[in-house]
């Protein structure tokens, strides 16, 4: 039986028409203006930037805008709008050692050359509801060190105070980075496929599988080694003057993980790191980001894959918001025809049932599953993942 | 007047904002013909951060980019590029690009636009930097006196 799904058009219209005037909310109020949201509510613009994998701070504060504060709405809205966009360049790598910092702290050296900034933290903050901003008192401005007339240089700690040889280093060995907003992800990924997609990840699921790692499924004690946010010049290479120039500043936040040894018969044991890069301020996402990294390199450094936080493939394939709200949310589509077969089915192994009433009968009761689900857990991944295949949106 | 170098200048107006440069620009007086060679048009970067800060590349995300070319009447052709979807942004850019080219314009680019310009900016970085500075902890120990 063909089941029409036409004739919602004028109740589709209502309710976008409905949704747009809830949004708007109360016309005694003045409407929320996107500079605002740009500039008062600038983590979440900083989150949605980031999980839609594009840097735009005032199209990030519209989407939070027109998503009425619905996060991972915001970040399909901007995810969507990049794929309007043709690229024009590839940058430079981001060069964080010369970030004019904002904040800069090391939980494992106390005195680093640049000194322990804090910059503007919700640490130390006591948790308390503030109920001034309620009321709507006046903000003093930060305070500024009239002594100072220059940032003091804050190289990379890492590298820089350890003269033992005691940490694995990061060397660029050239290889040329997969992208996979243009090549379909391929298991298993090498460690710059798998930063990229967890660097759009969802900041939730990342932080409950970095959480995972400390409490004991893919244990690596990590020690936050240095953690910075601050602006960082991006270079392009322009073709029409054959050089690289600056064409703007871009807000980052970065997180250098320390964790436990790994050694070899031939290399000697060493701290070894984890790593979490993620646009504007989004210091527990880059953290998380950073455990997780690290948990990815278990097979590489030899350790047994025991929880969940190690599976690359269980990992990233469901790391994207896009994706996973994207394969959630068709739930909510007409299934009337698929669920017509399934009453259909349930019809044929009632009357079954009833007819050889008899206790043994339990395994006829198993139900089949659909091909959609079987197929899905063949590949590891959701149809839909299949279908767009290649992370472009 | 030392002259800018064509990246110096590039980075400075990026970094500068669309209206620093047109609050400079009134100064300049009536500027030559010009017109679109290419752009102004929006599109993207990728951009690549690395592993651990110092390792191999990866692709971190994208960001928004405006390019622009202009031509004055005489043919001098100038480019611009900048972060972010302004297109008048990267015209101006173009426009300061081509005019440097031009021994009249020169010198007073770089008096009524550069160098404000370039001290706006250094007065911006130098209170960023002043205003993390207040928040640097300065450790001190407290000796038991036993």
């Amino acid at each position: 039986m063909y089941v029409a799904v036409k004739g919602g058009e004028q109740a589709i219209a209502n309710a976008h028409r409905w949704l747009a005037d809830r949004r708007r909310g109360d016309r005694q109020r003045p409407e929320l203006e996107v500079a605002q949201i740009g500039d008062q509510l600038r983590l979440a613009v900083d989150r949605v930037m980031s999980e839609a994998s594009l840097y735009d701070p005032e199209l990030a504060a519209l989407a939070f805008k027109q998503a009425s504060g619905d996060l991972t709405e915001a970040v399909f809205l901007l995810r969507a709008y990049r794929t309007t966009l043709p690229r024009l360049a590839i940058s430079e790598p981001l060069n964080t050692g010369d970030m004019r910092l904002e904040r800069r702290i090391s939980a494992t050296y106390k005195d680093i050359p640049g000194g322990q900034i804090l910059g503007p933290t919700y640490d130390y903050t006591h948790r308390l509801l503030d109920f001034l901003q309620l009321a709507g008192a006046d903000v003093p401005p930060a305070e500024v060190r009239e002594d100072v007339s220059e940032a003091e240089p804050a190289p990379g700690i890492l590298d820089l105070l350890d003269d033992e040889g005691l940490v694995e280093r990061e060397i660029d060995d050239g290889a040329e980075p997969a992208d996979i907003t243009r090549d379909p992800p391929d298991y298993p990924m090498d460690r710059a496929a798998r930063l990229q997609m967890l660097a759009r990840g969802d900041e939730g699921y990342l932080l409950a599988l970095g959480y995972s790692t400390q409490r004991g499924y893919g244990r690596n004690h990590p020690f936050a080694g240095e953690i910075r946010l601050g602006q960082v010049e991006v270079e392009i290479h322009v073709d029409e003057w054959d050089e690289t120039i600056c064409v703007g500043e871009i807000a980052l936040s970065e997180c250098q993980m320390i964790n436990q040894f790994g050694g070899t018969r031939e290399a000697a044991p060493k701290f070894t790191r984890g790593y979490g890069l993620a646009f504007g301020h989004n210091e527990r996402k880059t953290m998380a980001m950073a455990l997780v990294d690290r948990a990815l390199r278990a097979e590489e450094l030899g350790e047994p894959v025991i929880g969940p936080a190690q599976q690359a493939e269980f990992v990233l394939a469901h790391a994207d918001s896009v994706d996973a709200s994207g394969f959630v949310s068709h739930l909510k589509l007409p299934h009337y025809v698929d669920f017509q077969s399934e009453l259909d089915l349930l019809r044929r192994l009632r009357r079954e049932h009833a007819r050889n009433s008899s206790p043994d009968l339990g395994e006829s009761l198993d139900r089949p599953s659909t091909e959609e689900e079987t197929s899905a857990r063949k590949s590891g991944q959701g149809k839909h993942d299949r279908e767009s295949g290649v992370h472009g949106l | 007047m030392n002259q800018t170098s064509r990246r110096a200048r590039q980075r400075l107006l990026a970094l500068s904002t669309r209206e620093q440069i047109e609050s400079c620009w009134t100064t300049l007086g009536e500027l030559p013909e010009h017109h679109y060679v290419r752009g102004p048009e929006t599109g993207m970067a990728m951009l690549k951060g690395r592993a651990g800060g110092t390792g191999n590349a990866f692709h971190l995300g994208e960001m928004t980019l405006t390019r622009a070319s202009i031509a004055l009447g005489d043919g001098t052709i100038g480019h611009g590029w900048v972060r972010g979807r302004d297109r008048r942004h990267a015209e101006l850019i173009a426009l300061c690009d081509a005019l440097a080219q031009h021994a009249d314009w020169q010198p007073r680019l770089e008096r009524d636009v550069l160098t404000p310009l370039a001290d706006v900016l250094a007065a911006s970085q130098q209170r960023d930097a002043a205003t993390a500075a207040a928040t640097r902890v300065d450790f001190f120990t407290l000796v038991r006196g036993e």
